[in-house]
């Protein structure tokens, strides 16, 4: 009997835990459209694969009459699971319990599980809703803070570390996201930024909802705080999972493969790009028309669309892409695209992911908002993460390669492994029109009919450089290839890429043009 | 995103046929910095207004106390010149980028 009442007693233990801050809070999160915390790492992972540690844990706060509440599980869920097979170590903030905050003895669950996914090697998903730091517990909630910091830096590039924004992340709170790799966020429900309307309102008088200043359209489209977006939880968790088929457990492994599928016959590779350089095309479909199955998982979709970022695969093996999108903005470099294009080229090359490169860009933006912002220092993070990167890089020139574009985009001048170009590629330093207008200036100006000179001086240039032969004839170029040929040779260069090493100069850490 | 409507962006004399993201077009226009304008560089109360129109004043002379954030800003001007207009009166409320004093 005794043994019995033991047991009787572990389960009651654990459904009050279970329950979290109790049927009224629940309700009110159900309420508010939100899964609760248990239900979410129930949705994310495979079904019965998650161990909870650390349930009975309790805080120590003795101040504001902390000693007299009892928080259950002190507001965070803590454990390790799969998803897809795939284990990861995962930690969901229970707005249910005291609105998530964080106190010490949570923060301490958190960089436990942290600790966990550093030694074990496997992926940390944090799922973050809370109303920030518990003030009740002072300086020991922004000690709790500061060694989850600690720790995301110390997981950078070693484990993939995934946010997901699933209420308010507020405050000092939002820096953890931004230090992790991927950052998801879901409609009406995730609320990112670190000082809110009220402040704003008092401080400077500008009157703003906490939608628009930090929702989850905010964050994907403006800011670029945040990598997906999603209508609801259940999409955001199937982004996830997604996620999780492309990448690896850490950074001394590769990610799963998967079996080798042919590209879909409806992406024809020959017809996509216009003849005309100066028309658009979406590069989603070139990218489709190389992918294993047309299947191409793309990464800030809504954030710098002038350049697509994503993952997809080559017989079976996952690799990163980068492509210039000429849909949008004519696929320039910007602040926002080199940043958002350089985050990218570095968590690939972390984590032993091949990188492809698409090329079809007129050059950099112009413009004062440009220079004001620093394109400069932004631009040469693009510049940075190539150069750096060790992994297998393979470039495509497919149409236009001006300027500075044209050596940003992973070209041989960077390291890229392998640069092939179509026939139709144009690798010079400007379009042909600017470069006419420029070099033979006092020519069309003298000549007595200047409109007629300028024509036959462009004409004369694009005969001369518009093409991928002058860079094929300095070895700029590997092979100039035929479109239809593409996927072959990607094929084949990443096959005989596999034991790709490059020996670099020894030193602590590099200092990129953050 | 649809190809319909196509904006045009002229780079090196070459017109690409392009879309505008959303954020493109919400860009700050550059807009030269007019030193005869002085313009408030925070939200706040006018506490004291030193100068009337048509007074003569030095460069970096204290003209107006802007109070913001418990903090008595002291704007000086930034030229030598006559006062042409002034647009706002003590205590009034004034918002980031609004136009106090123009000189002549």
């Amino acid at each position: 009997m005794w043994l019995k009442d033991k047991i009787l007693e572990f389960f009651s233990k654990k459904e009050i835990a279970s329950i979290g801050g109790g049927k009224k809070a629940v309700e009110k999160q159900l309420a508010m459209g939100k899964m609760t915390a248990r239900e979410r790492i129930t949705a994310i992972l495979d079904a019965n694969s998650f161990h909870e540690y650390d349930m009975f844990v309790t805080h120590e706060a003795k101040d504001f009459g902390m000693d007299k509440k009892d928080l259950p599980g002190d507001g965070v869920i803590t454990g390790t699971g799969t998803i897809l097979g795939h284990p990861v170590c995962i930690f969901a903030q229970d707005f249910t319990v005291a609105g998530g905050s964080l106190g010490l003895a949570h923060a301490r669950k958190i960089t436990k599980i942290m600790d966990h996914s550093i030694k074990l090697g496997i992926p940390l998903i944090g799922i973050n809703d809370s109303g920030g730091a518990r003030i009740q517990e002072g300086v020991n909630s922004l000690a709790g803070y500061g060694e989850i910091f600690y720790r995301n830096t110390l997981a950078s590039g070693v484990i993939p570390q995934i946010s997901v924004i699933l209420g308010p992340c507020a405050g000092g709170a939002v820096y953890s996201p931004a230090l992790t790799d991927f950052v998801f966020v879901v409609d009406k429900i995730s609320k990112m930024f670190i000082t809110g309307p009220e402040v704003i309102k008092t401080v400077l008088g500008e009157d703003i909802s906490m939608e628009d200043l930090g929702g989850a359209r905010v964050q994907t489209e403006i800011s670029g705080n945040a990598h997906f977006f999603a209508n609801s939880e259940l999409e955001c968790f199937d982004q996830i999972k997604k996620l999780m088929t492309f990448i690896p457990w850490n950074n001394s492994k590769k990610a799963a493969p998967y079996p080798a599928k042919p590209p879909k016959p409806i992406y024809d590779i020959d017809t996509i790009i216009p003849n005309e350089p100066s028309k658009p095309y979406d590069i989603r479909n070139i990218i489709k028309s190389i992918s294993d199955d047309s299947d191409f998982f793309e990464i800030q979709e809504l954030f710098a669309p002038n350049i697509v970022i994503g993952f997809m695969r080559i017989e079976g093996e996952t690799v990163g892409i980068v492509g210039n999108q000429p849909l949008v903005l004519a696929g320039v470099l910007d602040i926002d695209s080199s940043d958002k294009a350089a985050r990218f080229i570095r968590f690939c090359d972390a984590f032993n992911i091949p990188l492809i490169t698409l090329v079809d860009l007129p050059g950099y933006l112009p413009g004062v908002d440009q220079e004001h912002n620093g394109v400069i220092r932004h631009g040469a993070k693009i510049l940075y993460a190539y150069s750096e990167a060790t992994v297998p890089k393979i470039t495509i020139i497919l149409r236009k390669a001006y300027g500075g574009g044209y050596i940003a985009m992973c070209s041989r001048h960077l390291g890229a492994d392998f640069v092939f170009a179509w026939p139709i590629a144009e690798i010079a330093v400007m379009g042909p029109e600017g470069a006419a207008n420029i070099i033979f200036k006092s020519e069309i100006a003298n000549s007595p009919n200047p409109n007629e000179t300028r024509k036959q001086k462009i004409l004369e240039y694009t005969e001369k450089f518009a093409n991928p032969y002058v860079a094929a004839a300095k070895g700029h170029v590997d092979a100039v290839i035929n479109p239809s040929d593409t996927r072959g040779y990607l094929i084949h260069s990443l096959k005989i890429s596999i034991q790709k090493k490059e020996i670099r100069p020894t030193k602590k850490h590099g200092i990129p043009p953050f | 995103m649809k190809n319909k409507e196509l904006n045009k962006l002229l780079i090196d004399d070459t017109n690409y046929e392009t879309n505008f993201p959303a954020k493109f077009l919400r860009r700050k226009k550059y807009v030269k910095a007019d030193p005869k304008k002085v313009f408030a560089f925070i939200p706040g109360v006018i506490t004291n207004i030193k100068i009337k129109p048509g007074q003569t004043i030095g460069q970096n002379e204290s003209i107006i106390i802007l109070e913001a954030m418990k903090m008595k800003n002291d704007l000086l001007s930034p030229l030598k010149g006559k006062v042409k207009d002034i647009f706002i009166s003590e205590g009034q409320m004034v918002t980031k980028g609004q136009l106090l004093i123009e000189f002549e």
